[in-house]
């Protein structure tokens, strides 16, 4: 094997996509990717049962469809990559399967790997040379997260994280609030168009100077959920027009001002001017702008992955895995399982030589 | 030699020849734990395999694949999917085609096969091969015998019924009740191995799921209060 360009396949399956990547060391060849959001639309979020018949499903033409596209044969890999957690036991559980019998079948090492590292790993694929140390900002339906990373492959710390919704769920529930469908990013992003972000003032969670002891990098958002249910009813009730351009942008100015404001401050307190986004939230086209402007104002440099890999995927799993290889890492063994609340400390699990 | 993998009730991978000898078997009896087991269990298998029949000791000489043999159950959706997703994956690793066994079937092979050998003259009577299937309720197969191809008739199932029909639902079946707790994937090997020497297909693609995934259409939102 080519220890600083390992040939890896990764294979995500922590949420509803069904993720395969291939990747020579830094350089990508394939993210492929099978969705099974459209068939969670009906329910209003995220189904794990269906999540997970749909892995199974998804599994074995994804790993085909990414093999063809990299124009590589399985036998040539140096290793196979697979997400352990954190993420949804079942779903996980499809992929660990699938992972742990594709090395033996090869007779490959397998690197079991953290899937919101993997988010962080997602930048070095992007062609650039990355900085160290410099603050994670992860969003998405699954995870609110806030990490220092001082080291992609030894040294990353959880900050903060979410209490109750993850971000993206938020954006889901408003959403239904305000009767739209799944999921509730890009429909609350359209429905915005035209409304004014200052029109009501919402709450913005943990960022009281009472909050700031404890949870200073935490996340919060049902505070606001309710608070923005509660606006609704009333207007009904009093038998106005509800201002939905109005709700939709000043809810999603308090999402995004939390998460902006307690990046920059983390960033600010650590003396890091480096900023990551990483997660399918970013995809939010404000917290993008207001990110981009309230890091440029505070001197911070901001990093932003192209939109496929910032979503889940398979090649950022590969690429953690290629730099773990790249940095003498041994490979996991086979005694693990998938761990829904996998700490971003375990960057690689079951680590032979550990 | 074929590959069996069948995680419907615990985990069991096994070798078998194309003639059904067994060349290895490992097997965890755990109904959870599946995703853990897998690996460890497979690599035993193989190296297993390597020695020859079981109880043989010989020289390790090259274990050469033709086939995969998957359980597709009915059993406990997220254990049943772990066996799957290795099955197919270890299929594509070897470029080896991928045989899909319905759980029940080879189980009733095995007790076939062992009343067979018991006495080779006894007519093995109608019977119903019975698994856990969770949530109060029973999974259930019934057979009649093996065909022409060596094939275990199956006359009715896989379906459920709540546990405390069971018997009432055998009985009007006129099968009796062989409660199992494992699958041997020995079984599911060699059944695979008879389905294609007979050129059958036993099941298709889908895990024998039997139920719905458990949703509900979200309600309209709650309120909060004024
Ligand atoms: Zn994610």
């Amino acid at each position: 094997m080519t220890r600083a360009e390992p040939l890896v396949l990764g294979i995500e399956t922590s949420c509803d996509e069904t993720g395969i990547g291939i990747v020579r060391g830094r350089t990508l060849l394939s993210n492929t990717i099978a969705s099974s959001m459209d068939e969670h639309a009906r329910y209003g979020g995220v189904v794990p049962e269906v999540a997970a018949r749909a892995h199974l499903e998804a599994l074995q033409p994804a790993i085909e469809a990414a093999v063809a596209e990299a124009g590589i044969t399985l036998e040539k890999l140096d290793a196979v990559a697979v997400t352990s957690g954190p993420g949804l036991a079942g779903a996980l559980m499809v992929g660990v399967g699938a992972a742990k019998a594709l090395a033996v079948s090869l007779g490959k090492p397998l690197y079991a790997v953290n899937h919101l590292v993997g988010h962080i790993a997602a930048d070095i694929l992007t062609g650039d040379e990355v900085e160290y140390p410099t603050v994670a900002l992860l969003v998405s339906g699954g995870h609110t997260s806030l990490l220092l990373v001082r080291d992609l492959v030894s040294d990353v710390e959880l900050l903060g994280e979410t209490l109750d919704d993850a971000a993206g769920e938020a954006f889901d529930k408003i959403a239904r609030i305000l009767g739209l469908p799944y999921p509730g990013g890009p429909e609350i992003d359209r429905a915005a168009a035209g409304g004014d972000p200052n029109a009501i003032r919402f709450p913005r969670g943990l960022t009281r100077a009472s909050d700031m002891a404890e949870h200073r990098y935490d996340f919060s958002f049902s505070g606001l959920k309710t608070a923005v249910a509660r606006w609704v009813e009333q207007a009904a009730a009093a038998g106005s027009p509800v201002a939905t351009a109005d709700v939709a942008a000043s809810f999603r100015e308090a999402v995004v001002d939390v998460l902006v404001s307690k990046a920059l401050d983390a960033c600010d307190r650590h003396g890091v001017p480096r900023l990551l986004l990483g997660g399918g939230v970013i995809a939010n086209r404000r917290l993008r702008e207001v990110a981009l402007e309230r890091a440029d104002a505070a001197g911070v440099a901001v990093r932003i992955p192209p939109l496929s890999l910032c979503t889940d995927n398979g090649a950022m799993i590969a690429a953690l895995a290629a730099q773990l290889v790249a940095s003498g890492h041994a490979p996991s063994t086979l005694a693990f399982g998938a761990d829904s609340t996998l700490p971003v400390t375990e960057i690689q699990v079951a680590r032979g030589d550990a | 030699m074929i590959l069996g993998i069948d995680t419907s009730l615990g985990t069991a991978v096994a070798v078998v020849e194309a003639d059904g000898v067994v060349r290895a078997e490992a097997s965890s009896d755990n109904p959870l734990g599946h995703a853990e087991a897998i690996g460890t269990l497979l690599e035993a298998a193989l190296a297993d395999a390597a020695h020859g029949a079981i109880g043989q000791t010989g020289a390790p000489e090259p274990v050469t694949l033709t086939h995969v043999a998957a359980g597709m159950g009915p059993g406990p959706f997220t254990g049943l999917r772990v066996g799957i997703a290795a099955a197919r994956a270890f299929a594509l690793g070897r470029a080896l085609p991928v045989i899909a066994v319905p759980s029940h079937d080879a189980a009733a092979l095995g007790f076939l096969l062992g009343e067979a050998l018991a006495d080779p003259f006894a007519e093995p009577g109608r019977f119903a091969v019975v698994t856990d299937a969770r949530r109060r309720e029973f999974a259930y197969s019934v057979y009649d015998g093996l065909d022409d191809d060596g094939i275990p008739v199956r006359v009715a199932g896989p379906a459920l019924t709540p546990r405390a029909d069971i018997d009432d639902v055998l009985a009007e079946a006129g099968a009796a009740r062989r409660d199992v707790t494992t699958i041997p994937a020995a079984m599911i090997a060699a059944l695979a191995g008879r389905a294609l020497t007979a050129g059958r297909e036993l099941t298709g693609p889908e895990p024998l799921y039997l139920r719905a995934p458990d949703v509900t259409l979200p309600a309209a939102p709650k309120r909060v209060g004024a």
